[in-house]
């Protein structure tokens, strides 16, 4: 602990307005009187959407036909998934961890899993639809991924029964454990002490005391491991 | 700092450490903490100095045709975009930071804005990008750049910032160099056409309400954006400072969401899908929800808030003469303008106010400045800034208090340098 006793001159201060130019660009985008419409674009043939329309929402919306079990999804996560995210899923490397952690949300080091912390079994569909396998998406077929889906949340003890055949019509019962643990944005509530407006400029404090040093962890790395600037 | 704090920490491993400041696979960091000396800062050569003529006086420089697309003068070699190969699972999902010790005004530089990507940055041509609007519409339509380019346009500069800048800080001082504590920011003038202009053309049906906005990305990277925010100030912009979009940035045409969190930006866009209910996507639920001390986590917590630091001094940009100096820094706000940026020299006893020199936009970087005298004291600087809707930059004890340590997104503390006596700057907290 150390206190630090310091006397700093500051040269005159010129106060200049923060306020003047702000209304160049204040109401929103300006372009408020808005057209008719123009008649640009061509009109999305159906062919045309369901080529790019993957996304899948909670209530099902999206899903397409197919189904599959977690004992099919093993064997394709073992092939395409595992050299990553490990035999069970539990993560290799820096690549994420997709099981386990559950009960850890509230702990001094949380795991952030599929089964621990995912509000919604269609993100896992939705994003393994669009994003996997890392450098091959959208390649997998539709039974896959209700596959690979099931065998994910097995792993998690989501689905318990491998054998169980995950589907378009039977997705949206699958409850995920941590589906009640999100609220949406409250920070103008809880964090209004912030708006206060009030700051003191002098005398704030009797006393300061560096309470910890980026250097005492070594992180950073020195120019060496930094990369070439040639 | 206690000496069991301290052994504690040394003895976890690197990797511990990234994991429990939530790095692993999402955030990279780190380059060199001090001196990659700054370009004024070499030893000069007496034959160039006067009375001496230099040869560049006397010998014809490069030809007009010699670098058709300028680049930066070579003694400039240092500023760039850093980040550290053994942070990330990865270099096609990672991060890289922008060298703001380096930079002035408020504009950033294209080739210096920080980079993330999931599914690494791809090279699409604009003749055959396409943006697609169909789900709630009247008329589901295709857009081509060609179609895009003939809608009225507009120009605003805004800062984009991903919602874990400054996330390693959670714990306390990690990294030192503001291009890793506060580098993933960038400022940019976009042209592009308002959101509400394209979705004007295709008609909203009344019960539209939430927009899925998708990348063509091998991430195919979606979040869902409220509607009311769509045709507020959202563009679709296909240039940035003048010039076709960054391949990094989303050329051909990437999403501007001014005031809010960088992922939801999204890049090399070619869908958006009116509907009633957000979706729900991976990176609004799994990664950019804000955990709780008690477990529970914030969703949707869109908005950045007001948030300042101190560029120059700082551990990259140490302080080099006695006497007369400049310090500077930039402050932003998501929810308005800077009204006002406060600087302390003295640990938080006694502040400033910091003067601002440049535009001053709503949603965009500001740029203070406090010109002072050093007789190499030891300083502990700190900026806060004050924004348009009265909202006051907090300190990192003040947002662990209500956040606890977990939440890794908007961290946006007030940042506290040691300048000490040799002027070498390091990244502190202090009581």
């Amino acid at each position: 602990m150390r206190a630090l006793i310091l006397a700093v001159s500051l040269s005159a201060l010129v106060v200049a307005s923060y306020a003047a130019i702000v209304a160049q660009q204040s109401a929103a985008v300006a372009y408020s009187d808005m057209p008719k419409r123009l008649g640009l674009g061509t009109a999305a043939t159906p062919e045309q959407i369901a080529g790019w329309d993957i996304d899948v929402r909670p209530d099902g919306t999206g899903l397409p036909p197919g189904k599959g079990t977690a004992a099919a999804g093993e064997t394709l996560f073992l092939e395409q998934c595992a050299m990553c995210h490990g035999d069970f899923a539990e993560g290799r490397d820096r690549w994420p961890v997709l099981a386990g952690g559950h009960g850890s949300l509230a702990a001094d080091r949380p795991e952030k899993t599929i089964g621990s912390y995912w509000e919604s079994a269609s993100t896992v569909f939705d994003y393994v639809r669009r994003a996997m396998p890392f450098g091959n998406a959208q390649s997998l077929s539709n039974d896959d991924l209700y596959a690979l889906t099931a065998f994910l949340l097995n792993m998690n003890d989501v689905i318990k029964d491998p054998s169980f055949e995950l589907n378009k019509d039977n997705f949206t019962s699958i409850k995920m454990p941590n589906a009640d643990g999100f609220y949406d944005d409250d920070r103008e509530t809880t964090e209004r002490k912030f708006w206060n407006g009030d700051a003191c400029m002098t005398n704030c404090k009797a006393t300061v005391a560096v309470t910890g040093e980026a250097a005492v962890l070594d992180v950073t790395p020195d120019s060496k491991s930094a990369p070439s600037v040639d | 700092m206690s000496e069991d704090r301290t052994s504690d920490r040394q003895s976890r491993s690197r990797r511990q450490f990234l994991k429990s400041a939530g790095l692993t696979g999402a955030l990279a960091a780190v380059g060199g903490p001090v001196a990659w000396s700054q370009a004024t800062n070499a030893t000069a050569k007496p034959e160039n100095l006067p009375p001496h003529v230099p040869d560049w006086s006397k010998y014809l420089g490069q030809g007009v045709a010699d670098r058709p697309y300028g680049m930066p003068s070579k003694f400039e070699a240092h500023v760039v975009r850093r980040d550290v190969e053994w942070l990330t699972a990865s270099r096609q999902s990672s991060v890289n930071f922008t060298p703001w010790h380096e930079l002035d005004g408020i504009i950033t530089p294209n080739g210096l804005c920080f980079e993330r990507h999931h599914g690494g940055a791809p090279d699409v041509a604009p003749a055959d990008h396409r943006l697609m609007v169909h789900g709630l519409v009247e008329k589901p339509l295709v857009f081509s750049m060609n179609d895009l380019m003939r809608m009225p346009r507009t120009n605003r500069v805004f800062f984009l910032e991903c919602a874990a800048n400054s996330g390693m800080e959670w714990r306390g001082p990690q990294l030192n160099g503001c291009q890793f504590t506060h580098g993933m920011i960038h400022n940019v003038m976009y042209t592009g056409v308002p959101l509400k202009v394209v979705l004007n053309e295709v008609g909203l049906k009344p019960n539209a309400k939430w927009l899925l906005v998708e990348g063509g990305d091998a991430a195919g990277m979606n979040r869902s954006l409220p509607l009311e925010k769509a045709l507020d100030d959202c563009l679709l912009a296909f240039k940035m400072n003048g010039e076709a979009l960054r391949p990094e940035q989303g050329y051909p045409l990437r999403l501007v969401v001014p005031g809010w969190e960088g992922n939801i930006w999204i890049k090399w866009i070619r869908r958006i899908e009116v509907g009633d209910k957000p979706w729900l996507a991976r990176e609004e639920t799994s990664k950019y929800t804000d955990l709780l001390a008690d477990g529970r986590a914030r969703r949707f917590t869109f908005v950045m808030d007001a948030k300042s630091v101190i560029t120059n001094p700082s551990p990259q940009a140490p302080l080099r003469f006695r006497g007369p100096n400049v310090l500077t820094g930039i402050a932003w706000s998501g929810r308005g303008a800077i009204t006002r940026v406060d600087v302390t020299l003295d640990g938080g006893r006694n502040w400033r106010e910091a003067r601002s020199d440049g535009p001053v936009f709503e949603r965009s970087v500001t740029r203070f400045y406090v010109d002072f005298d050093w007789q190499g004291e030891e300083l502990l600087i700190q900026s806060r800034c004050h924004d348009s809707t009265g909202y006051l930059q907090p300190t990192k004890n003040e947002l662990r208090a209500i956040r606890g340590v977990n939440s890794i997104y908007h961290n946006n503390g007030i940042q506290t340098w040691l300048v000490r006596a040799s002027g070498e700057t390091e990244n502190v907290e202090i009581s």
